[in-house]
């Protein structure tokens, strides 16, 4: 096997030897536009994004991309050495060792991707509601790629999903070296065949995968973040399979849905077959009021003091890490013991597992278990619903967190705000939409 | 104009003094800005935070011989938001993200009246300004607008970064001179952690000839 295949390396990350060696092809690393410039390991354009610097190695003044800086420097008079992708990759022989059952739903899926994968140069976006499986549902098109000797990659915005991912694929792919990539992964080795990544991640490769995943594909920071997705099509081979899968597909995907330019499988029921929880809008005019003040009003509270006298666990989703501070102090005066999880927190993966186990009964949250996280039995709740950062694909997602279990498929979903915002009534809708749509299948 | 650390548009304010004075470009918003912290009081020394007098690491200097530095001057503490700027600036190489400070370095600058002093950078080794590409003290005077004086060559290659108080007090002199000086001398570097780096080339531009040795870094 190839270390190299299909890695994209700076000039500094190479040794002379290697350099000149036939495995790599030089790629110009910022290329001169009609207008402007562009890095061809982020794909910026943007002209405040690229810098001039005086470079002592070669003398003159030269323009270096700013964006991707983190990930090393890309200097002008450089060149990327992109590491040749012919490579045989090991065909597996009965790999998938998964004794599950997909239901007729999940299978409809799992034909569409396993359809795409043996088409070769294929696009397919699997809308699939919270809840439906879609791991599951990659099962068989995984077990086909990996056996017909194709590199896959399964790369996905946020490393908390990759963390999760890895040991449920293990377990079901026990023979397949797996690799999980994410920002201070313990997996070094970049050369396996089937690779979990971050998107940030793919900013190393290219023309690596004849297969290209892209899981939660409208999660932050994918979505709005243009160097991820030209990361994401370099790192695809020219006549890769790509496949994406989301509950909530942002417009552009939708629209062109619309237009039939991008093949789409819908799967509007979740794996044990129960409708969505329809979230409840409650209006409550004074959040803005008590909120300045660093308190909840009287009927939030009596709502969550309530709910935690049932049997299920509340998740309480909040727009700002400030705001899951105070609210756990005004909670803790009325003696219920929360805790909080933000994106900074070292402690979050134990905080979440204990959370699963059932060790507490209230978590305060941001948005960042918005989505990729299952607990088996939860009533969800949004503060301040109608603050930015709660739009529509995040409030679907959130409201998909309640009643993922077969043993418990409902829960309470409350949305409290001061005023209905569109994000909230899509939300809505949608969901609505789902279940309508879900009903005759 | 965009923020030369978060990318992100500057939105001028205006307020009667931005209205009726020449105004100065920053390159920096507001956000980023704050999360600097200014030195207030400090060593009249050394500029280190939280010392009304003479901090005790400057006493302890003078104690065995005469310190060969006169006097240090920062712009900012060495924060956690200053780290991760350091970490981006110098090891990753984001070389313009010093015009971020640049206005603010210039009128410390101009405060100090040390422009008629020869401006020496503290030299890198040949290995590390091949790895990044440029010198931070000479991008720091360039960034004044001044002329750079090369009196100093690094002869050791170890990291003071790395180590600890004691260990860089007593390391070896790694400088060593190309040229005597007999004018008073402003050292530049990034950083001015226990003062050894400066100190070490003071001591060697003092023994030379020169008649005083001051220092400006950026943090402290």
């Amino acid at each position: 096997m190839n270390p190299h295949a299909g890695k994209l390396y700076l000039h500094h990350e190479l040794s002379p030897d290697e350099r000149t060696s036939p495995t790599f092809t030089k790629i110009p690393s910022i290329e001169k536009l009609r207008f402007g410039y562009r890095c061809n390991r982020c794909g910026k354009q943007k002209t405040y994004r690229f810098g001039n610097m005086p470079h002592s190695t070669c003398g003159q003044n030269c323009r270096y991309c700013r964006h991707c800086i983190q990930m090393g420097r890309v200097m002008e008079c450089e060149p990327l050495y992109s590491g040749s992708s012919y490579v045989e990759w090991p065909r597996y022989e009965d790999v998938l060792q998964w004794d599950g059952q997909l239901t007729v739903a999940q299978q409809r899926g799992a034909d569409a991707i396993v359809h795409a994968m043996t088409k070769g140069e294929a696009e397919l976006l699997v809308w699939a509601v919270c809840g439906a499986g879609k791991t599951e549902m990659l099962f068989p098109g995984l077990a086909f790629s990996l056996e017909s000797g194709k590199r896959v990659c399964l790369a996905t915005p946020r490393a908390d999903v990759v963390r999760e991912l890895v040991p449920r694929l293990r377990v079901a792919f026990p023979d397949v070296v797996i690799q999980g990539l994410y920002g201070d992964s313990p997996d070094k080795g970049t050369d396996a065949s089937f690779i979990v990544a971050t998107t940030h991640q793919l900013l190393r490769y290219a023309s690596a995968f004849d297969v290209m995943i892209i899981d939660e594909m409208d999660a932050f920071p994918f979505h709005h973040e243009e160097s991820l997705q030209f990361a994401a099509k370099r790192a695809a081979k020219p006549g890769a399979t790509r496949i994406y899968l989301t509950a909530t597909p942002r417009k552009k995907e939708k629209w062109r849905v619309r237009l039939k330019k991008l093949p789409v499988i819908f799967i509007p029921k979740r794996f044990h077959g129960h409708p969505l929880p329809v979230p409840k809008l409650q209006l409550n005019p004074t959040l803005p009021y008590h909120m300045k003040r660093k308190q909840l009003p009287a009927s939030i509270v009596n709502a969550i003091v309530e709910q935690q006298q049932t049997a299920r666990q509340l998740l309480v989703f909040l727009p700002s890490v400030q705001m899951t501070e105070w609210v756990a102090e005004v909670l803790e005066s009325h003696s219920l013991h929360a805790e909080q999880v933000h994106a900074g927190d070292p402690e979050r993966i134990e905080k979440v597992t204990s959370f699963r186990e059932k060790k507490a009964s209230l978590l305060l949250t941001t948005t960042i278990l918005e989505r990729g996280v299952t607990f088996p039995s939860v009533d969800v709740f949004v503060i301040d619903a109608g603050h930015q950062v709660f739009d529509e694909a995040a409030l679907v997602q959130i409201a998909g967190r309640a009643g993922r279990s077969p043993d418990d498929p409902d829960g309470d979903v409350s949305f409290y705000h001061a005023g209905k915002t569109n994000a909230m009534l899509d939300a809505h809708d949608s969901i609505v939409k789902m279940n309508k749509l879900g009903k005759g299948r | 104009m965009r923020c030369y650390v978060c990318f992100e548009e500057i939105l001028p304010e205006v307020t009667w003094s931005t209205f009726l004075l020449p105004q100065k470009v920053k390159k920096i918003c507001y956000g980023c800005e704050r999360q600097f912290e200014h030195i207030v009081p400090a060593c009249p020394k050394c500029g280190r935070p939280d010392s009304t007098g003479l901090c005790f690491d400057c006493e302890r200097w003078g104690m065995e011989q005469e310190d060969p530095l006169e006097q240090n001057v920062a712009l900012y503490q060495y924060n956690d938001f200053a780290k991760d700027w350091v970490a981006r600036w110098k090891y990753r190489g984001d070389y313009e993200l010093l015009q971020s400070l640049e206005c603010q370095l210039r009128s410390l600058f101009q405060k100090t009246e040390w422009d008629t002093y020869a401006l020496v950078p503290v030299p890198l080794s040949g290995g590390r300004l091949v790895e990044r590409g440029f010198n931070q003290s000479e991008a720091i005077i360039q960034s004044l607008g001044q002329k750079s004086t090369n009196l100093l060559r690094r002869t050791g290659t170890e990291k003071q970064s790395k180590k600890q108080r004691r260990a860089r007090v007593a390391s070896s002199n790694p400088f060593s001179m190309i040229d005597p000086i007999y004018t008073p001398v402003v050292l530049v570097d990034d950083i001015y952690t226990t003062g050894t780096t400066i100190r070490h080339a003071a001591s060697l531009l003092k023994q030379s000839g020169c008649p005083q040795v001051f220092s400006l870094t950026l943090f402290r």
